[in-house]
């Protein structure tokens, strides 16, 4: 398969802190990777660095092709990739259908605001909100925010999609539709990379690991090949006391 | 589009058309009324274009007022008047293209704070030049403009404000102002180039600023630069755009009308008290009527909504 994105020796510091350092890696068209790591590793940094909300400060990022390390992030967006946020984030004035609409009016595919309508709502029914189309994004729970945060991404009709601990937080049988929706995003082709902390979902979803710790990456491989490497168990239960 | 999608400009052309023939009934005290009444609108109607969706609050309404009143000042007895009106129109929207490049990464509170220096700067700057070069403090504004005239160019340019303003709400720049002013954030990932969209409504509404400023300076024969960059125009454009609520095309409108009586009233019977009372209002307003009239509005229709849609449903 060949390379959607390649990271070459990104790396960005906050002040005295190296938040990622010198991270390399390949994420190929119609993967679905999981980018895991203890709390502070760099994954969410990561992300960002790939979308353009942070700029690196040396390292390439390459997709499909074309250097986007230097590219803002509505420029890196109509390129052809989407996220959601981890602290999530909605138009919160908006209707539901508005925050997808925005999202396809400006995305990979950009149109009217007309069509934007019109292409919101089979995704509002993807992620299970269509009933609420015309209500405002402040009155939803917490969950539901996420999935139209999901729904926004995907109308910008994005190649590469980040998702940013989009499962945290779910209950067992939320989890379980959430899992189910990514999976079917994945059969559609979509290359999907995932920040998460829930092992069982990295599990059923992910073809392959990036273990980060440390703004480094320690490990690769598929997730039980990544999650058994020790150095991947030291970075998350630490030491023995009498080693 | 329906026949809904058109009320607004419909509504529009009409008001223009009832207010266009006043100026030949209405006595000279009423005229001057009438014309201020439309300055404000003018302003604080382009005011909400930029800062009604995106929530950046601009104090650099004078700034741009008074470029306009300066540019009619100097080349109001040397070029014909269309053509003066045009330079304002261009000033202005240079100006507005260099401080928007250079301010609107700026976010919150210091765009606030900036635009209110930028105020105070072209002031000064002005009161330099004038006194360095000029060799004065003030000028004569010595055009063959009538009271009418000021008011119907006036009345033309909120038709054509408030036309502008319903294209760009109905256009993708209009929604990513809005989805700008939600979350800029989101809207950057959502691959609306922001500072493009700002920078483009922030000249459009600065522009209309600096013409209303060089239809007003014949108004006043003389003009210096604490009349022209007065930092309370600034302040009385917000204010009345906050009373009648930038969230709607129409809003400062309904903020203007009030209020630009009230300050008539106040400032004939307490002169030396304005400053105080100006004050006052503004904090009553804003701790009551947050949303603005147009907030309250929307409120009723809700409440109205929802008690009508229950009645024929009582079993719910």
């Amino acid at each position: 398969m060949q390379p959607l994105i390649e990271l070459h020796g990104v790396s960005k510091s906050f002040g005295g802190l190296r938040a990622v350092d010198r991270l390399t890696a390949t994420i190929r068209r119609g993967e679905v990777v999981g980018l895991v790591g203890p709390n502070g590793s760099g994954k969410t940094t990561a992300l960002n660095l790939i979308t353009g909300n942070l700029t690196a400060d040396s390292g390439a990022i390459v997709f499909e092709g074309r250097s986007i390390e230097r590219d803002g992030a509505h420029r890196i967006t109509r390129a052809g990739i989407a996220r959601t946020f981890q602290l999530v984030r909605v138009m919160p004035t908006m209707t539901l259908a508005e925050n997808v609409a925005v999202g396809a009016m400006f995305g990979a595919r950009p149109c009217g605001p007309a069509e934007a309508a019109e292409r919101a709502l089979p995704l509002l029914a993807r992620v299970g909100l269509a009933a609420r189309a015309d209500e405002r994004a402040a009155s939803l729970t917490y969950i539901d925010q996420k999935r139209l945060e999901l729904a926004r991404a995907l109308a910008a009709h994005p190649q590469l999609l980040l998702l940013d601990e989009w499962l945290a937080g779910l209950n067992p049988t939320e989890l379980k539709e959430g899992i189910a929706l990514i999976a079917s995003l994945a059969r559609d082709g979509l290359t999907i990379v995932m920040v998460e902390h829930v092992m069982d979902a990295i599990r059923a979803l992910c073809t392959r690991c990036i273990v980060m710790n440390a703004g480094t990456k320690i490990a690769e491989g598929t997730p039980a090949q990544a999650l058994a490497d020790p150095g991947v168990i030291k970075a998350y239960l630490g030491d023995d006391d009498d080693a | 589009m329906t026949l809904k999608d058109w009320t607004l400009p419909l509504i529009v052309l009409a008001a223009a058309a009832v207010l266009a023939p006043l100026p030949v009934v209405a006595g000279s005290y009423w005229m001057a009324l009438l014309v201020n009444i439309l300055m404000y609108a003018t302003l604080a109607t382009a005011w909400a274009l930029f800062s009604g969706p995106t929530h950046y609050v601009s104090l650099a309404t004078a700034a741009f007022f008074g470029l306009g009143a300066y540019t009619m000042a100097f080349l109001g007895e040397k070029l014909p008047l269309p053509l003066v009106y045009g330079v304002a129109a261009l000033i202005g929207a240079v100006v507005a293209t260099i401080v928007g490049l250079s301010t609107l990464r700026l976010s919150g509170v210091y765009f606030v704070i900036f635009t209110f220096g930028l105020a105070e700067l072209v002031r000064q700057l002005v009161t330099w030049g004038e006194a360095k070069y000029g060799g004065t403090v003030g000028r004569f504004v010595f055009i063959d403009v009538t009271q009418q005239g000021i008011y119907w160019m006036l009345l033309g340019l909120l038709v054509l404000i408030l036309l502008t303003g319903f294209a760009i709400q109905r256009s993708r720049l209009g929604w990513a102002l809005r989805a700008i002013g939600e979350d800029e954030t989101v809207a950057r990932h959502a691959g609306i180039d922001t500072t493009v969209s700002k920078v483009a409504v922030f000249v459009v509404s600065a522009t209309f600023m600096t013409v209303v400023g060089a239809i007003m300076a014949p108004r006043w024969t003389y003009i210096d630069p604490s009349i022209a960059f007065n930092p309370i125009i600034s302040f009385q454009v917000l204010i009345m755009a906050l009373l009648g609520g930038a969230s709607r095309l129409y809003g400062p409108i309904l903020g203007v009308v009030p209020l630009a009586i009230l300050f008539e009233i106040l400032q004939a019977n307490f002169p030396n008290s304005f400053s105080i009372l100006l004050g006052l209002a503004f904090l009553v307003i804003v701790y009551f009527v947050p949303n603005g009239i147009v907030g309250l509005i929307d409120q009723g229709r809700g409440a109205f909504i929802r008690a009508t849609r229950r009645r024929p449903h009582p079993a719910e």
